[in-house]
């Protein structure tokens, strides 16, 4: 899932690769370079809901918190425990460094491709 | 209006992040990032513009006596070349400011204030001016430069005669050159490392800057914003003004009771400061002992309680975790004893812990 390219993405800066019918959460390289050194992650836990346009966790840089949002309502499969032992690894590779893996999707936020992404951050 | 320090052109070219700060536009840090900087300062050396402090001058045969007055510290003793350490209060024993007092000669000192304090506490101490001194406010008359980290005597060292170069913690030299710049240098800083202070006419900064980014090369000198100047400050356990230290926050709540001197005549705030014969609240340390990071202005929960606040808390570079001071009940929290902060919902577990959380 680590080309840009074929990622979606949301206007809030996550992205979203689908797996099947499930999908997988991270945030885009445009917002890890904003927010800067990132020190900690919090994550839901497993079977928790995600609701789409809604906070599901935060990252936490050395000087601020940010919310993550998720572009789907659905529950979560798996939580990516690398990134919460070594928050870093968002940095060094936004798009390998996802967050979340979320199935049983019920609603899916309106998303862009990379190419309306690009215009968004450019713009 | 934020103003601009003299250097905001080149933290800008140079790919600072800028953000107002006490009324200036400064770089929060650079493209290198706040844990890359905060570790040059540590392991090599850094340099930060601090043009922002406040420069406060004050002369006339009574300059003692009235910074004995308005100040909690001791200046009876101080000899020209050398700088101390103060608080200053209101009546009331709160904190007004706290800032650096340099002795240039018999009769004149220098203020370095925080730039935010820098009208208040002018006007502050106009108002209680006595005979025989006078006070002017000459902070655009100067730019600084703060140069920390182990590498800073080897930096200087490589542009500076030596004999510019103050040997010891707290020392001065006035009339120092660096190159042919006119400068006044000190051995001081806000990070817990060995390092120095320039201070130099505002249209030389650019000059100095540019020199000191060069002569550092072979150092692992790099520039440095004001996050990490934060990071290194609370890990180093140094109080900020507006954090550890308020109108409302005395120094001794927060831990200067060194920088008060009740064994001299009369000054601002010293009855209000020794009535407080059992301090309600003070300053301590907690460090994380589980997950999550600490932040300013949480409540700490002992036994269900609320026993106090976080003042400053974030991730600590250097030592890998995070680190919050916080204003406690008094005896509420022996060393080694746990607490919860209640960050943004979430309970944090700390322990408290010594400060400074870390010392070179």
């Amino acid at each position: 899932m680590n080309d840009p390219r074929e990622l979606m993405y949301t206007k809030d800066h996550e992205w979203i690769y689908y797996d099947g019918e499930d999908a997988y959460v991270g945030i885009s390289d445009f917002a890890q370079q904003e927010l800067g050194d990132l020190v900690f992650v919090n994550l839901p836990e497993v079977d928790d809901e995600v609701i789409a346009g809604e906070s599901f966790g935060d990252v936490e840089s050395v000087k601020a918190v940010s919310d993550v949002l998720s572009p789907v309502t659905g529950i979560v499969l798996e939580v990516n425990e690398e990134i919460l032992e070594d928050a870093s690894l968002i940095n060094q590779d936004a798009f390998s460094a996802w967050f979340i893996k979320v199935g049983n999707i019920t609603e899916t936020e309106d998303l862009l491709t990379a190419e309306e992404y690009d215009r968004i951050i450019e713009g | 209006m934020d103003k601009k320090t003299p250097l905001y052109d080149i933290h800008v070219k140079c790919g600072g992040h800028i953000v107002p700060f006490g009324g200036f536009l400064l770089p929060v840090q650079y493209d290198t990032g706040i844990k890359k900087e905060h570790l040059a300062v540590r392991n090599e050396c850094g340099i930060f513009d601090v043009s922002h402090m406040g420069e406060i001058l004050v002369q006339g045969d009574k300059s003692c006596e009235f910074l004995n007055l308005v100040l909690t510290n001791d200046f009876t003793d101080l000899v020209p070349g050398h700088a101390r350490y103060s608080p200053m209060c209101n009546e009331n024993g709160g904190t007004i400011d706290d800032l650096i007092v340099y002795m240039k000669e018999e009769n004149e000192y220098l203020l370095v204030v925080n730039a935010s304090n820098t009208d208040k506490d002018f006007e502050w101490l106009c108002n209680n001016k006595i005979d025989g001194v006078s006070i002017s406010n000459v902070s655009d008359d100067y730019a600084l430069i703060a140069l920390q980290g182990p590498n800073s005597e080897d930096v200087l060292k490589s542009i500076c005669d030596d004999k510019y170069l103050p040997a010891d913690s707290y020392s001065c030299i006035f009339d120092a050159k660096i190159k042919d710049i006119d400068v006044m240098i000190s051995r001081t800083g806000y990070t817990g490392e060995d390092g120095f202070e320039i201070y130099m006419p505002t249209d030389k900064a650019v000059d100095m800057w540019t020199l000191l980014i060069e002569a550092g090369k072979d150092f692992g000198l790099i520039p440095c914003g004001l996050g990490a100047r934060d990071t290194l400050r609370m890990e180093a356990g140094l109080p900020l003004y507006g954090h550890e230290l308020t109108d409302e926050i005395g120094p001794r709540t927060a831990g200067l009771g060194f920088a008060i001197k009740f064994d001299k005549p009369d000054f601002i705030g010293k009855s209000a400061l020794e009535s407080e014969d059992n301090l309600k609240n003070r300053k301590v340390g907690l460090k994380v002992s589980s997950r999550g990071i600490l932040r300013e202005h949480c409540d700490i929960y002992k036994d269900g309680n609320i026993i106090g606040h976080t003042t400053s808390g974030t991730f600590m570079p250097y030592l890998g975790y995070s680190c919050a001071i916080a204003i406690v009940e008094s005896d509420a929290l022996p060393i080694g004893s746990s607490c919860e902060v209640d960050v943004r919902g979430r309970m944090i577990e700390c322990e408290r812990v010594k400060l400074p959380f870390y010392k070179r």
